[in-house]
């Protein structure tokens, strides 16, 4: 936290604002990450789970990302949290606050977290290091959209093709003949 | 949204970021209120030949203070098994998608709440937010009748989302905007075959995706016939059962003010928005007029989902899965191509 003020005042232009804002949202999304692993409950996990994606949305409005935020907002909270609720309440609905869940593979999990956390802060390093990232005003979704139907048209097509494979892949499991 | 903003230009941020919510508590609540009266009220009572609250106030227009304070008397009653924080916060985060959903209308020329970019992409996020509410409430409950409204619930806001969505697609080719105010300039500015008089409310152009939308919004809010979530003859009442004194009154609120804030969207992108012909639209009158415009075509709009609701029987479960992903959304597909097409070619 000293860190950061230090640098914020060593430069011109202050943004004490954001920055505060950006360590508070950090700290609510660390505290509700550390609660989405600890909770014995599933449903307790998956509501803390809303609270950490929110988060990443704030974060991409920091960064000027309006498209980017809302996108956040429909898909993963909208969605991918809706249909998780959804599948633990048909399958195993334990009502009220039933603490039973048995974390039994706590190891291999931190291990994957710590390397998760190792790549992507080796990557993030390795292509910004300490360069400074100008944000001079909010990325407009025109811009989005012809930079994923040109320059990333590629990655953005293959991306599409995966999706309709695990969609595939779903029906064909989830069919009985 | 109100008349305040004409002075909006010489205010500081916070003093407009005040009117602002004030104005969108107003938009919420007011509207709820007023819906609640005509229809629920008086509507329902005139097609059942009888006359509804009569005693309180003139034509019993104060019933809604009466029935509010009743229900602010009751007991908060909690299940003994239930989850206490996420039952007691389920009905806020409903309500708080509906605010949120609000801020994305447009009432006039300056007459915003945030005039984004992303507008109506905006307002579908927020809106799925309130699923998670909604199974908060169904599972917080630890009720039976609770946890199988808030499962019929989810499974039809899912379903009926995508058909909301690829019918708002249609208008947003066609405006080549997602923001609010911008579809309602280019209907002001639009032409029916060279006939400017009226501009072109996309109701002409864009019919196919005005059903779909009204359809799906039926659903959304589950109204008759999509209200099995709350069907009373199977479920008492849904994910609300459990509910009683302020936090029913919470989701009671949230049901009508949503009804409001989705007919005024439908209003803004199916019928013109705030925009009155023979008027110039940059005019300092229409932050005035324009709201006023919104309500009446909020009434009209709210007017046909009640009608429908008070008319039709309830769906089955497989019949309101059926409809929403083998037909609503390959006609929506449709009306998107369609779009798309005549778009390029025009």
């Amino acid at each position: 936290m000293s860190s950061l003020l230090a640098a914020v005042s060593a430069d011109a232009d202050l943004m004490v604002a954001q920055n505060v804002f950006f360590a508070l949202i950090s700290l609510v999304m660390v505290i509700a990450a550390v609660r989405v692993v600890t909770t014995g409950n599933v449903v307790h996990a998956a509501l803390w789970l809303v609270v950490v994606l929110a988060g990443v949305a704030v974060q991409f409005l920091f960064l000027g990302a309006e498209f980017v935020a809302v996108t956040q907002v429909l898909v993963y909270i909208g969605a991918v949290i809706v249909l998780f609720l959804f599948g633990v309440m048909l399958t195993k609905a334990s009502m009220g606050d039933d603490e039973s869940v048995v974390n039994e593979r706590r190891g291999m999990a931190g291990m994957v977290g710590l390397l998760l956390f190792a790549v992507m802060a080796i990557a993030l390093f390795d292509s910004f290091g300490d360069k400074r990232v100008v944000i001079d005003e909010p990325q407009s979704v025109n811009t989005v959209s012809d930079s994923i139907f040109s320059q990333y048209i590629v990655p953005f097509e293959a991306v599409s093709v995966l999706l309709l494979a695990a969609l595939i892949g779903a029906i064909v499991l989830a069919r009985k003949d | 949204m109100m008349s305040a903003s004409l002075l909006l230009a010489e205010l500081s941020y916070w003093q407009q970021t005040s009117i602002r919510v004030g104005a969108g508590l107003a938009a919420v609540l007011l509207v709820a209120g007023t819906l609640v009266y005509l229809h629920l009220f008086k509507l329902v009572s005139f097609m059942q030949s009888r006359l509804g609250p009569m005693e309180a106030g003139p034509f019993g227009s104060l019933q809604l203070l009466a029935e509010v304070g009743k229900f602010l008397q009751k007991e908060d009653i909690f299940p003994r098994k239930a989850d206490r924080f996420v039952f007691a916060a389920a009905p806020f985060v409903v309500l708080m998608s509906t605010f949120l959903l609000v801020v994305v209308v447009p009432g006039g020329p300056d007459a915003w709440f945030v005039d984004s970019e992303l507008g109506i992409y905006l307002a579908m996020a927020v809106s799925s937010v309130s699923v998670i509410g909604i199974l908060m409430a169904g599972w917080g409950s630890a009720s039976k009748y609770s946890l199988l409204g808030g499962l019929r619930a989810t499974g039809q806001l899912i379903a009926y989302e995508l058909p909301l969505i690829l019918a708002v697609l249609g208008v947003v080719i066609q405006a080549e905007t997602m923001n609010m105010q911008g579809i309602v300039m280019a209907q002001a500015e639009g032409e029916i075959f060279g006939f400017g008089g009226i501009g072109n409310p996309y109701l002409l152009t864009q019919f196919v995706a005005f059903g779909v939308f009204l359809i799906a919004m039926q659903a959304e809010l589950t109204q008759t016939p999509f209200d099995m979530p709350i069907a009373e003859s199977e479920l008492v009442t849904g994910y609300m059962t459990e509910y009683s004194g302020m936090r029913f009154l919470l989701f009671f609120i949230g049901e009508f003010a949503t009804a409001g804030v989705f007919s005024a969207i439908a209003a803004v992108l199916f019928l013109g928005g705030w925009y009155i012909p023979g008027i110039d639209p940059a005019d300092n009158l229409m932050n005035i007029l324009g709201p006023l415009v919104m309500v009446g075509k909020i009434v009209v709009l709210t007017f046909l989902i009640f009608w429908f609701r008070f008319t039709f029987p309830r769906f089955r479960e497989d019949q309101l899965q059926r409809l929403a992903w083998k037909f609503l959304i390959p006609i929506a597909l449709t009306n998107i191509v369609v779009t798309g097409i005549l778009k390029v070619a025009f």
